[in-house]
């Protein structure tokens, strides 16, 4: 009863011009031209986007979530990096 | 509704987990953050979430079909592009739904392969006919409805792409059951015959809309574990009332009975309170026994053998423009 398996895409769509594209979810194509067919079908039935991008799942690199604590966890400690860090004088005004 | 699968008793051996890191999941859900696919988790919570998220998504693809079924009979335009629209919807649903399965490590083709064989269920009330076009108004306002009630808690639920998927189907669902309110009360208002045809209908769907909450908490398996893992927000009883509460005024306003003569408000609760469930018929509808149970599993085998040549043609096609690109590319290098 199984069958070759069709390739996975993920699907990313741009609400609306000047925003960027977002990630909205995934399907099954046999290629990039009917992944983005089938995307306009599934993903924007209801005005939800202007831009569709599609990729193959298996072509995208992601990080590891066991390696979150080392790749994210040192920005905690360097509050310097935010606005907030810094008194300035009432007097100067907003800035 | 199509949380029914949380019922079901897991069948396979439990496996010993690493305490710590159970203990550090547990305080994850506990504190209502999400899981997300890579994330360690408990094989029972994988294997809940597999069967539960695509039990759902075979409800979505099968719940197609009773609707299907006026398609070409709808009584006016307006109503035939509403239909198509819905039916379409829940075709998306389904595919949301699969998605986030196929995140837990799941292919599309075992789910299908589950569903053609038998093994996998989906909602009991898609075994039902529709036998008139009151039936189709019924089942938005009813069968949506209360998936509605059970959605909107699911779109909290503690695995991300579960939650995801809900959040984007509850957006939809609005339309489903307001369409199908504003159909039943067309017939209401209209002819006596209309009239009597609504509230047949309503006959028909009403017991079976309250199984869809599944069975009493007193009996239910699973929402133990589901609960605290965060995966199911509300007992089925707890659903189930809101749904009623929920249902009885607005099928009062439309001067339609609810086919139920224990029906009554306790004044002092607040509630609607019912009378007895028939849950030999529930539990005979899972098993296969119901009135479509047979068409249903028949329709979609033969939908999905007669759409194997064109996934066989897309696929080769496919193919064979990636080789012809790979050669134009070959060539313009020499
Ligand atoms: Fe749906
Ligand atoms: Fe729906």
């Amino acid at each position: 009863m199984s069958e070759a398996a069709m390739p996975l895409y993920e699907v990313f769509i741009r609400p609306k011009a000047g925003l960027s594209h977002k990630h909205v979810g995934s399907l099954h194509a046999a290629d990039d031209d009917m992944a983005l067919n089938m995307a306009r079908d599934v993903y924007t039935r209801r005005a939800e986007g202007v831009s569709i991008w599609v990729v193959q799942s298996k072509l995208i690199a992601a990080s590891d979530p066991v390696d979150k604590d080392m790749l994210f966890e040192p920005t905690a400690s360097k509050v310097y990096r935010h606005p907030t860090f810094y008194d300035i004088p009432e007097e100067v005004g907003h800035m | 509704m199509y949380a029914q699968a949380l019922d079901q008793k897991d069948k396979a051996p439990s496996r010993i987990e690493d305490p710590v890191k159970l203990a550090a999941f547990e305080a994850h859900c506990a504190a209502d953050d999400k899981i997300e696919p890579k994330d360690w988790m408990p094989e029972a919570y994988r294997r809940t979430l597999v069967r539960q998220v695509s039990q759902h998504a075979h409800s979505e693809v099968i719940g197609m079909q009773p609707e299907g079924n006026w398609v070409t009979r709808a009584p006016s335009l307006k109503r035939k592009a509403i239909l198509i629209s819905k039916i379409q919807d829940e075709a998306g649903h389904g595919l949301y739904l699969y998605s986030a399965a196929e995140t837990l490590g799941v292919s599309r083709e075992e789910l299908n392969d589950q569903l053609l064989a038998g093994k996998a269920k989906y909602s009991s009330i898609f075994n039902y006919p529709t036998l008139t076009w009151a039936d189709i108004g019924t089942i938005g306002w009813l069968v949506d409805g209360a998936a509605i009630m059970n959605q909107i808690p699911l779109c909290r639920t503690s695995f991300g792409p579960y939650s995801r998927a809900m959040i984007r189907i509850c957006k939809e669902e609005s339309f489903h059951q307001r369409q199908g309110y504003e159909a039943v009360m067309v017939l209401a208002r209209g002819t006596p015959e209309q009239k009597a045809m609504a509230q047949d209908a309503l006959n028909r769907w009403w017991w079976p809309c309250l199984m869809m909450f599944g069975p009493p908490d007193a009996v239910s398996e699973h929402s133990e574990t589901s609960m605290r893992w965060r995966i199911k927000r509300f007992s089925n009883d707890a659903l189930r009332q809101k749904f009623i509460d929920a249902t009885v005024p607005q099928a009062h306003f439309l001067g339609l009975t609810i086919p139920d003569p224990d029906l009554r408000f306790n004044e002092a609760s607040g509630h609607w309170e019912i009378g007895a469930i028939d849950w030999d018929e529930f539990k005979r509808v899972l098993a296969g026994e119901g009135p479509c149970n047979r068409q249903r599993m028949k329709v979609r085998r033969a939908a999905h053998e007669n759409g194997a040549w064109v996934r066989e043609a897309a696929l080769a096609h496919a193919e064979k423009r990636a080789r012809r690109k790979q050669a134009a590319a070959l060539q313009a290098a020499e």
